[in-house]
C-alpha cells in the first residue's frame, strides 16, 4: 500500500532524511521509532503530500505522492504531531467540516460522524468547543478527524501523546482493531507502544533507517549474551567467584544492593538450573532467578546511541536483515 | 457542498465566534455613521446659510455628502480590512491546522478562493449595513442614485483589492500582527503611487505609475463613471494578488 524508495529531504544544508526506503503491506501496522528530530515527522509529511521530497519516490495506494496528490490525500487519514483542531468550533462542527472536506455528504456524513464519535468516546463532549477540551480529548478529536472518511491508510504521528494510561490502552486497541483492513504507520518514541500494536518496527536515527524487523526478532538479533538476575538473602563473601565457576557463566556483576547479582552466559545457553542447584545446596537463600530478555528499549538505545561496534559485537551468525549504518560518527545523537 | 463552500462556511463561522469581527465591524459602522452625520449636518448648515442669503438653496447631496463620504471610507477600509484578513493563513500556520487543509483532498486554488470568498462576503455584509445611510437620506431628500450606486461598486472593488492584498500578506507569515502591518504597508504604498505619478506628470512613466495606484480608478467610479479600464484594473489586481498567494503558499512547502 505504501512504497517509499530512496526518499531524501534536505532543508538547505540540513539533511532531514537520507535515502529512506521501506514499504507497508495492506493491513499491516508499522511503527516508526526514533529519537526526536530523527526524521519521523518529515517522512510522514512527505507521505501525506504536505512536503515534497528532494529526491526519491513515494507511492501510496499506487498513486505517486508528487504527481497525484489529490488521489493520495483521498486515501489517507493523517494525524499530525499537533492535533489540527480549530479551537473556536465545537467537536460536532469540526467533524462535520472535516467530513465535508473529504467529500462526505448527507446521510453518509451523519453516520460517519456518529461512528467516530462513538469509537473515540467523544459523545459527552460533542457539543463543546474544542478550545475548552483537555489535551487528551483534543488528541482524540484529532484521531476522529483522521478516521472520519474511513481511509485505507492511516498515518499517525505520535497518536497517544497527551493521553492518560487508560486512554492509551483504548487507542492502542483501536489501532489494533484497524489492522487487517487498514494499513497504518505510526510514529512513537514510546517503545512498549511499538511492541504492543505493531507487526513491524522501523528504527530511524539521524535521518537514516538503522533497523527494520519485527519487535521480537529485533531484540533477539541484537542480543549477544543471555542475562540472568539472581537474588540471594544469605550471599557469602565469595559468592561471586563461586558463581563464576559454574559451567557457562561468562561474567558475574554485583547488581544493586547486597545479594543481587547479574550473570551473563553464552547465547543459547541456559544456566539457571545449575545456578539454582548451587544456591540451594549451599543454602544461600535463593529468592529470585530470572532470565532478562533484551527489551526493545535496549535495542533502540543501542541503535541510536553513539556506540562503536554494535554490529561487530553482535553474533556474526545473526542479523542479515539488520542494516546498521556504518558511518554513525557523522550523525548527531 | 463543494469544498470551496465548505471552507467559506467554516471561515464565516470562525469569524462570527471571534470578537474581532464584532469589534472591527462595530467600529467601522460607527465611524462611517459618524462621518455621514457630520457631512449631512454640515451640508444642512450650509443650506440654512444659503437660505438666509439667497432666500432659496439648491444643495447637491451627491457632491457634498456622498463624494466626501466615499473618499473618507477609503481610509477606514485601509485600516479595517487588514485586521479582517490577517488571520486567514497566519493563524492556521501558527496553530498547525494548516496541515489539515493541505492534506485534505482539496486543491490549493480552492483553499485560496475559499479564504478570499469568506472575508469578501463578510465585507459585503458590513458594506451592506452602511446602505442604511443613503436609504435614510432618500426618505428626506432628493439625490441622484446613479453615482451613489457606482460609488458602492467602487467600494466593492476597492474592498476586493484590499482584501486580496491582505490575504497575500497573511500567507507570507505566521504572525497575525506582521500580516496586518504588511498589508497595511502594501496598501499605503499603492496609495502613494498616485503621488509619485503626479510628480512625474504626463510622461509615460508617470501615467503607468498613476495607473498602478487604485486612486484614480476608484475616483472615476465615485464620480459616476464606469470605465472598462478601471474594472480591468481591479479585476486583474485581485487575480494577481490571489495568484501570488497561491505561489507563496505552495513555495513554503519547498523550503
Amino acid at each position: 500500500m505504501i512504497d517509499v524508495q530512496q526518499i531524501t529531504k534536505r532543508y538547505g544544508q540540513h539533511t532531514a532524511i537520507d535515502h529512506v526506503t521501506f514499504s507497508v503491506a495492506k493491513g499491516e501496522v508499522l511503527a516508526f521509532l526514533g529519537p526526536n528530530g530523527a526524521g519521523k515527522t518529515t517522512t510522514m509529511r512527505i507521505l501525506t503530500c504536505f512536503l515534497p521530497a528532494t529526491e526519491g519516490r513515494a507511492t501510496v495506494a499506487g498513486y505517486d505522492c508528487f504527481e497525484q496528490p489529490l488521489e493520495v490525500k483521498r486515501r489517507i487519514g493523517y494525524l499530525p504531531e499537533t492535533p489540527p483542531v480549530y479551537q473556536e468550533l465545537t467537536v460536532d462542527e469540526y467533524l462535520r467540516f472535516v467530513g465535508r472536506l473529504r467529500g462526505l455528504t448527507g446521510a453518509m456524513l451523519t453516520s460517519a460522524m456518529s461512528r467516530v464519535i462513538e469509537r473515540l468516546g467523544l459523545g459527552s463532549v460533542q457539543h463543546r468547543l474544542i478550545g475548552n477540551l483537555s489535551r487528551g480529548y483534543r488528541q482524540r478529536v484529532g484521531l476522529a478527524q483522521a478516521l472520519i472518511h474511513d481511509p485505507p491508510i492511516l498515518i499517525l504521528d505520535e497518536p497517544t501523546v497527551g493521553l492518560d494510561p487508560k486512554q492509551i490502552i483504548e487507542i492502542r486497541e483501536l489501532i489494533k482493531s484497524l489492522a487487517g483492513s487498514h494499513s497504518v504507520i505510526l510514529s512513537t518514541h514510546i517503545l512498549p507502544e511499538a511492541t504492543a500494536v505493531c507487526q513491524r518496527v522501523v528504527i530511524i536515527n539521524g535521518g537514516r533507517i538503522v533497523a527494520e524487523d519485527t519487535p521480537d526478532r529485533l531484540s533477539t538479533r541484537l542480543r549477544h549474551s543471555e542475562k540472568v538476575a539472581l537474588t540471594l538473602t544469605r550471599a557469602p563473601v565469595d559468592a561471586e567467584s563461586r558463581l563464576r565457576q559454574v559451567d557457562g557463566v561468562l561474567h558475574v556483576h554485583a547488581n544493586g544492593p547486597a545479594g543481587h547479582f547479574l550473570l551473563e552466559s553464552h547465547l543459547g545457553k541456559d544456566i539457571r538450573e545449575d545456578i539454582a542447584r548451587l544456591a540451594v545446596t549451599s543454602n544461600w537463600g535463593l529468592v529470585e532467578l530470572k532470565l532478562i530478555s533484551m527489551t526493545l528499549e535496549d535495542v533502540f538505545l543501542k541503535l541510536t546511541r553513539h556506540e562503536e561496534g554494535v554490529s561487530q559485537d553482535s553474533d556474526p551468525t545473526s542479523n542479515p536483515a539488520i542494516t546498521t549504518s556504518t558511518d554513525k560518527k557523522d550523525t548527531p545523537s | 457542498m463543494t469544498p470551496v463552500n465548505t471552507l467559506v462556511a467554516k471561515e464565516l463561522r470562525s469569524y462570527f465566534v471571534s470578537p474581532v469581527v464584532y469589534v472591527v465591524g462595530g467600529v467601522f459602522l460607527l465611524i462611517v455613521g459618524l462621518l455621514a452625520y457630520i457631512y449631512i449636518v454640515f451640508t444642512g448648515a450650509q443650506a440654512i446659510q444659503l437660505m438666509q442669503v439667497q432666500g432659496q438653496a439648491q444643495i447637491n447631496l451627491n457632491d457634498l455628502v456622498f463624494r466626501n463620504l466615499f473618499s473618507s471610507i477609503r481610509f477606514i477600509l485601509l485600516i479595517v480590512l487588514p485586521i479582517l484578513t490577517m488571520r486567514l493563513f497566519a493563524e492556521e500556520k501558527k496553530l498547525r491546522t494548516f496541515e489539515l487543509l493541505m492534506t485534505s483532498p482539496i486543491g490549493l486554488n480552492e483553499i485560496v478562493a475559499g479564504k478570499f470568498m469568506s472575508v469578501f462576503l463578510l465585507f459585503l455584509g458590513l458594506l451592506g449595513l452602511t446602505g442604511l445611510i443613503p436609504l435614510t437620506l432618500a426618505l428626506f431628500s432628493d439625490f441622484d442614485w446613479y453615482p451613489v450606486l457606482t460609488g458602492y461598486l467602487g467600494l466593492v472593488l476597492l474592498g476586493a483589492l484590499f482584501l486580496s492584498v491582505g490575504v497575500l500578506a497573511s500567507a507570507l507569515t505566521e504572525n497575525q500582527i506582521v500580516a496586518a502591518f504588511v498589508s497595511f504597508g502594501l496598501l499605503l504604498f499603492l496609495w502613494l503611487l498616485t503621488g509619485v505619478g503626479s510628480l512625474l506628470g504626463d510622461t509615460p512613466t508617470g501615467q503607468v505609475i498613476s495607473y498602478l495606484s487604485f486612486m484614480e480608478h476608484y475616483d472615476h467610479l465615485v464620480r459616476g463613471l464606469i470605465d472598462t479600464r478601471d474594472l480591468v484594473y481591479f479585476g486583474s489586481a485581485v487575480i494577481l494578488m490571489l495568484f501570488l498567494t497561491h505561489r507563496v503558499v505552495d513555495s513554503t512547502r519547498w523550503k
